[in-house]
Parts: C-alpha cells; sequence; structure tokens
C-alpha cells in the first residue's frame, strides 16, 4: 500500500440484466440478454427504424417509494439506488443526526451522465404547453439537471467535499471514477462515491441516435442485436442503466478493515479535437488514453492481459478501438465487451463497465461477449467469446469512448 | 364546505405530494416546522388546493399560510 493507492470497496448498479450488481455479473456469465422489443406507442407514431431497446430489469418504482419517485427523474432515481447499493456493499450504514459513518467533510460524490433528465424536460414541456404554467412542477429545474444525480447522492450520504458531474457522452460514467480518483490523489476527500447513469430510452433520442446512423436495425432478433466485434454487426442497442462505487484511500479503507475488491490505480482521458461524433482515424486519443492510465498506474503493457472494451457493436468504432487497444498493448490483450449482452447504457456505461472489469480481477473471470459468432477479421485481438474465461489477472483496462472524442481508460489491479 | 372535510381534503392532497401520512396533517400542524415541507412543494399543494376548492392562492398570500389551520381559514374565506 502506497500513500496514493486508492480502493474499490463498494458497488452497486441497476441494469438490463438485473435490479444490483450479483443478478447483473450472473446475468453475464451465463449469457443473459438485455435486449428487448420497444413495445412502445411512439415506435409505430414516429416510425422508427430501430424498434429494440434494453430497458431496466427492476423498475426504480419497485425499490423507491412513491414520494421520491415523483421529486426525481428516472436518471436521478436509478442513480440513488446503485449509490444506496453501493454505499451499504462498502459496509456504511445511512447517515442521520446521530450517526455519520465518513466524516462529511471528507466525502465526495462525482456521477456523470449523458444527458440527465430528458424524461422530465420533455414531460414538462407537454404540460405547459397542454396546461399551462401552473401544472409545471416546481421540480422540474432540479429533475432535468444534468448534476442531479450526483447532487441527489450528495445529500442522501451528506458529502460535503464537492459533487461533481462529469458530461462525457457514452464516457461519463468512466470519467466519474476518474474525476473521483483525482479528488482523492489530490487530498480533498478520502471517500468518493463515483459512477454513471442515464435513462433517456425515449423518442427523440432514439429518432436522433437513428439519424446518426448508430442503432441497430435487427428487429427480429432484439437478444442478438447488440453483437460487438461480430462481423454481423450493425449499430448499437439503447439501454439505460447506472452503475456506482465507493472509492476509497488504502489507508481510510484499511483503518476500518473494509473488503477490497480491487485497486483504480490510474486514469487516463484525452480528447480527439476531431469529429463531434465520429473517432479520429488514427486512434491516437484513445492509445493515449490507455498510455496514460497505465503509464499512471506505474504498470507496463505486460501486465494488462485483459481489456473491457467500450465497443457498442457499430462498424466503425469497434474495429478503431481492437486497433487501439493493440497498438497500446500489444498482441497478447484479451477483450470482451459487455455491451452484446447489456446494450449501451450510454452515460451509465463506464461505471457498469466498470464494476465487470473490477469483477473480472476479483473473481479471475472474463465474461464472453454475447453474440459474437463470426469474428470481424478486421479485429486482430482475441475476443472472449461462447464460455467465460477463468483467469487470474493481475491489471485490466476498461476503455470508454463518447460522442464529443472523449476517451477514458482506467487501470485497474488486482488488490 | 365544512372545516373538517377541508381539513381532510388539504391533507390527501399533502400525502400525494410530500408524502406525510394523511392522519399526521391536522389544524395545528405547521407545514415547514412540523410536517418538514419545503417551498418547492408548498408551491404544488397550493396549485392542488385551488384546483380542489376553487380558490386563487397568490404567492404573498401563500406565504403566510404557516399551518395547516391557516389554510384552511383562507379557503374558507376565499372559496
Amino acid at each position: 500500500m502506497t500513500v496514493n493507492d486508492v480502493v474499490i470497496t463498494g458497488m452497486g448498479a441497476t441494469t438490463p440484466l438485473g435490479g444490483d450488481v450479483a443478478s447483473t455479473w450472473d446475468g453475464l456469465l451465463n449469457g443473459a440478454s438485455g435486449g428487448r422489443p420497444l413495445e412502445e406507442d411512439w415506435v409505430d407514431t414516429y416510425d422508427l427504424p430501430s424498434r429494440i431497446a434494453a430497458p431496466l430489469a427492476v423498475e426504480p418504482s419497485e425499490v423507491l417509494p412513491r414520494v421520491r419517485l415523483r421529486r426525481m427523474d428516472r436518471c436521478e432515481q436509478i442513480a440513488l439506488i446503485a449509490a444506496r447499493q453501493a454505499w451499504s456493499d462498502a459496509g456504511f450504514d445511512l447517515p442521520d443526526e446521530q450517526h455519520e459513518p465518513v466524516d462529511p467533510e471528507r466525502l465526495g460524490v462525482s456521477i456523470g451522465t449523458g444527458i440527465g433528465g430528458p424524461n422530465t424536460l420533455l414531460e414538462q414541456h407537454d404540460l405547459l404547453k397542454s396546461q399551462g404554467l401552473r401544472k409545471v412542477s416546481p421540480l422540474t429545474v432540479p429533475m432535468l439537471m444534468p448534476n442531479g444525480p450526483a447532487a441527489h447522492v450528495s445529500i442522501e450520504l451528506r458529502a460535503r467535499a464537492g459533487v461533481h458531474s462529469p458530461a462525457s457522452a457514452c464516457a461519463s460514467g468512466a470519467e466519474g471514477l476518474a474525476k473521483a480518483l483525482d479528488m482523492i490523489r489530490s487530498g480533498r476527500a478520502d471517500v468518493v462515491v463515483a459512477g454513471g447513469a442515464e435513462a433517456c430510452i425515449r423518442p427523440i433520442t432514439v429518432a436522433g441516435f437513428s439519424q446518426s446512423r448508430t442503432l441497430s436495425t435487427r428487429n427480429d432478433d432484439p437478444e442478438g442485436a447488440s453483437r460487438p466485434f461480430d462481423a454481423a454487426r450493425d449499430g448499437f442497442v439503447m439501454g439505460e442503466g447506472s452503475g456506482v462505487v465507493v472509492l476509497e484511500s488504502a489507508e481510510h479503507a484499511a483503518a476500518r478493515g473494509a473488503r477490497v475488491y480491487a485497486r483504480l490505480a490510474g486514469a487516463g482521458i484525452t480528447s480527439d479535437a476531431y469529429h463531434i461524433t465520429g473517432n479520429h482515424p488514427d486512434g491516437l486519443g484513445q492509445v493515449n488514453a490507455i498510455n496514460e492510465a497505465i503509464g499512471s498506474a506505474g504498470l507496463s503493457t505486460t501486465d494488462v492481459e485483459h481489456v473491457n472494451a467500450h465497443a457498442t457493436s457499430t462498424v466503425v468504432g469497434d474495429v478503431g478501438e481492437a486497433a487501439a487497444v493493440r497498438k497500446a498493448l500489444g498482441d497478447h490483450v484479451l477483450l470482451t465487451a459487455p455491451k452484446g449482452a447489456l446494450g449501451h447504457l450510454v452515460g451509465g456505461a463506464g461505471a457498469v463497465e466498470s464494476i465487470i472489469t473490477v469483477l473480472s480481477l476479483y473473481h479471475g473471470v472474463i465474461p464472453a461477449t454475447r453474440n459474437l459468432e463470426e469474428p470481424d477479421p478486421k479485429v486482430e485481438l482475441e475476443v472472449v467469446a461462447g464460455e467465460p474465461r477463468t483467469k487470474r489477472l493481475t491489471a485490466a483496462v476498461n476503455d470508454s469512448f463518447g460522442f464529443g472524442g472523449h476517451n477514458v481508460a482506467l487501470a485497474f489491479t488486482r488488490a | 364546505m365544512a372545516n373538517e372535510e377541508i381539513t381532510q381534503g388539504l391533507a390527501s392532497i399533502v400525502e400525494e405530494v410530500a408524502g406525510v401520512d394523511a392522519e399526521e396533517v391536522s389544524v395545528e400542524k405547521s407545514f415547514v416546522d412540523d410536517l418538514d415541507i419545503d417551498s418547492l412543494s408548498m408551491v404544488e399543494i397550493a396549485v392542488q388546493a385551488e384546483d380542489k376548492f376553487g380558490v386563487k392562492i397568490p404567492d404573498d398570500e401563500l406565504a403566510n399560510l404557516k399551518t395547516v389551520g391557516d389554510a384552511v381559514d383562507y379557503i374558507v374565506k376565499n372559496a
């Protein structure tokens, strides 16, 4: 243990595979899929080309009381649900007037989202148009703001060391963890509740992504539609979900005898400065993010045997990422792509997939990439497919990239 | 409308908006200090009360309605 060590001591999630981390992990190992037909009327109303999605397995209304639900956007609800799980998993009770398990001045929150509360924005706009000002909720702004998920968690857990809400599209969840690492290493906090959340399966988002030609239209096969690295992939499946971890200085964790899942040893953040949606063709931003993550972690390329890929199942993106990983780390790396099972959780993706990476280190098991039947020959790395791979790992990297040219790589090491 | 009926009507609005058990809502209770209702919820409660009881509750009047009893009296006078 060195002064700068930061460890993961608690994890929580709600995803298309399950309402918590255990059911999500079991679903991944057992080959489950979160892909479902979109049965809402609006799919027909607007004749949307993509008629599939990966909704939450457990509705927030099954978990939170009615009044909490009506005061929070769906995105805020799922961040709170995942954060409560992570908090409890780390061995902490909820704080109250008599008892604060972590010094509030040393506790931070860093939970990102791609767009935050579009559900609220759309619903309240409809109310304003149809029924006028009086029917607009006074909570409209706090429900739609993208810092809402992080802010709600800070209130619940009494975190006063600062609240951050990175917005870097599909890299937001990973950036949430990267920011948290900074907070602890710079001495601003001992414990940071970090992650990401997204809940925006709506007509306008499905329409918008459809128009940018990024969604799968394999509508007759919802469970087979998200197929990262497969030759027949045709786009991503829009999902929703949240992942949150408790990051803690190793010193703080050791002092209270906490169970440690893994270390977050380093983070790399770069930007492409190239195109608002497309990755730079030379992949240098991705390569540099990985290099920065392992370099700051003090790891060599041979230490990293596994990369939990961002791979969303788009034609261009998956090949570009595989090439970047190979360039940064070499031929020996084993890839997996959880989005084959989960779909794309957008701002929640990087956090949920970080949790999966951590569990791969903790259990020595890499889940298989669902729907990878015929690997794209342009992917020049081995991708775990079919069955999970048992492998004792020293270090693993989680990649996350986002519209806007965001590249975030996180380096985790076995505790 | 009888005071009792108005109190019950308000109680169900408060329960709907703020999650306070309707049985706890009685005339002597302060919205903020006893029922822990914030200013944003008060706006929602006022809008629903306007619809339910056919009154207008302007913001400067709303600020004076400290207790459930104050609200009942206001509604009785203005409905």
